[in-house]
């Protein structure tokens, strides 16, 4: 039996190694072709010209900056609702809202796509013109989705500082703000780091909900209002009619994502490293 | 060990209030005295506001304006265009989640009983290899998962569109999950079981069957119930592998929309929004009902 616990124990080795070969493999050749120059650089995305183009530029831009929005949107908010609920939450409402914050993590994309539909993208049609669908709507409803992992991975940090520490500075004199800003947050920071870190993450692997509110346009951004596509949105959008050269580009597309993800992960784990030290 | 150090930590905040008692006036003296303070504690609780507003908000808006549009000819059992019915796409979502989890479980809770209790405290090579991979499974997007399956399982395997390409992609989408809670479960029973059951002449596999996989089910079980709220909550790796047809599937190799597919399907094409409201409210209440299963389960286990 030993064996055939270890023979499940390697699907995980195995599964990685799958993705990444098939990925690579039907991914790099079509980066070739085209050139990583004009593939990663190009500004121009236009698959049926003839000649056509393929040059992800625009949508490398589009999922940092939609990213970079959501950070800007769900950390603050984030850091500021785990110290809620790890300083002052009183036990009876936290054993509500802990849920509450895994509820958030639960509802499906499309859902959360939908709710950015059908509210956000009108609200700011109205108050700004334009379509709005636009890199504030998908900002605004990522750094919405965000908050769950934010919350939850630096509470767990900010929970695991020695209560000593907090004792220490409230014996010094310190309020109980100055104490959780001054002495709590530095001493969680690395878990802090590493929950925004994996905010970044599920921003930019997020596929559906970007898909509704951003408005998808494969052209430079041009400006908040202004709709924007993202890497992952340009796979599901044209993979269904997708063939030859431009198949491939969509995977290689795939490719970069990965390698972002990849990176991101890598960053993740030293964070989490250094805070267990 | 690990319970005694769980036992003092939730006593440490009782014995804290004790010593710490403010009074609500002192509190406000207190705050007088620095409004920094104020300010920030301000911000923080607005901050708190807004997050669990977010989420009543969204919860409250989908079901205000979905109940309303739920009409039993959504729920009819063939799917047209009249009726755009959601009851095909209720049973696709059920089937996948049957099948993703006959294939993840085995392979998760293998794994993790491997990891507990066969590799040993030793942290060898092969032990951390499979940690970086599950954690590099887990931070892995939807859509890089529903690439790899269309590449792997629709074209390589030459599967097609089907339940059996969606299900296997889900189930090592999965995969880490179960295998992470499964292995917290495993690793929470008290080592006194294990040497009481050997003690009594049992096997180690009679030990790991019998005595610590009954005692750690309901960390077991949270973890898969979380596994099924992902499974129906999923939409990008799902696209390209189970395929967007909109009807039962007559076996595992045919195309089938799951729920979440389907809501897609109907808010992207536009002309079905009332629909897409009450199939949101369809999803959320699968969500809700599998989110409070979980945390129902997972009371009972730091109960016990």
């Amino acid at each position: 039996m030993h064996a055939v616990f270890f023979i499940a124990a390697i699907a995980s080795i195995v599964a990685v190694f799958l993705i990444c070969l098939f990925l690579f493999v039907n991914g790099i050749p079509a980066i070739g072709k085209i050139g990583i120059f004009d593939f990663l650089l190009g500004t121009k995305w236009a698959p049926s010209n003839n000649p056509p183009s393929f040059g992800i530029f625009p949508m490398i831009l589009g999922s940092i900056y939609v990213t970079a929005g959501a950070i800007v949107i769900g950390v603050p908010i984030g850091i500021l609702t785990s110290v809620f609920m790890a300083k002052y939450c009183p036990r009876r409402i936290y054993k509500v809202l802990k849920p509450a914050t895994e509820l958030l993590a639960g509802i499906p994309s499309v859902v959360y796509g939908f709710f950015g539909l059908v509210v956000i993208v009108p609200v700011i049609r109205s108050l700004a013109g334009g379509t709005g669908s636009s890199i504030l709507a998908a900002s605004i409803l990522l750094g919405i989705m965000i908050l769950p992992t934010i919350i939850g991975v630096s509470e767990s940090a900010i929970r695991s500082v020695p209560e000593s520490y907090y004792e220490g500075s409230l014996a010094l004199g310190a309020t109980h703000e100055r104490t959780i800003f001054r002495v709590m947050l530095p001493a969680a920071r690395s878990g802090i780091m590493a929950g925004i870190v994996l905010g970044i993450g599920r921003a930019i692997g997020e596929t559906m909900a970007v898909i509704m509110v951003a408005g998808n346009q494969a052209r430079m951004p041009a400006g908040l209002l202004k709709g924007i596509r993202t890497l992952t949105a340009n796979i599901v959008i044209e993979m269904g009619y997708a063939a030859d050269l431009h198949r491939e580009a969509l995977i290689a597309t795939g490719v970069v994502l990965f390698i972002f993800i990849l990176i991101i992960n890598v960053t993740f784990s030293l964070l989490k490293r250094k805070e267990k030290n | 060990m690990k319970e005694k150090t769980a036992i003092t930590k939730t006593q440490m905040p009782a014995a804290i209030k004790a010593v710490n008692n403010v009074s609500f006036g002192s509190k406000l003296r207190s705050y007088m005295k620095n409004p920094g303070s104020f300010i920030i504690m301000i911000l923080v609780m607005a901050a708190a506001l807004i997050t669990f507003a977010a989420l009543l908000f969204i919860i409250c808006y989908v079901l205000i304006k979905g109940v309303p549009n739920l009409s039993p000819s959504l729920f009819a059992w063939e799917y047209n265009t009249e009726n755009v019915s959601m009851l095909p796409s209720i049973i696709n979502t059920l089937i996948m989640t049957v099948v993703s989890l006959v294939i993840a479980i085995p392979l998760g809770l293998f794994t993790a009983i491997y990891l507990v209790e066969y590799s040993g405290k030793n942290n060898s090579r092969i032990v951390q290899i499979i940690r970086l991979t599950t954690e590099t499974l887990s931070g892995i997007p939807s859509i890089v998962y529903g690439l790899f399956g269309m590449l792997f399982f629709v074209t390589a395997l030459q599967w097609g569109y089907s339940i059996l390409a969606g299900a296997f992609t889900m189930s090592i989408m999965i995969l880490p999950l179960i295998m992470r809670t499964a292995e917290e479960a495993l690793l929470a029973v008290s080592d006194s079981y294990r040497e009481a059951s050997y003690g009594l002449g049992a096997g180690k596999l009679r030990t790991i069957f019998k005595i610590v996989l009954p005692s750690a089910m309901p960390g077991v079980a949270a973890g898969i119930i979380l596994a099924i709220g992902r499974i129906v909550g999923e939409t990008a790796a799902l696209m390209y592998t189970s395929g967007t047809v909109a009807e039962i599937p007559s076996n595992l190799m045919s195309s089938g929309r799951t729920l979440a597919l389907h809501m897609y399907a109907l808010s992207s094409e536009g002309l079905y929004e009332n629909q897409a409201y009450a199939t949101a409210v369809v999803l959320l209440v699968f969500v809700l009902l599998i989110n409070t299963l979980s945390s129902f389960i997972a009371r009972r286990l730091t109960k016990s």
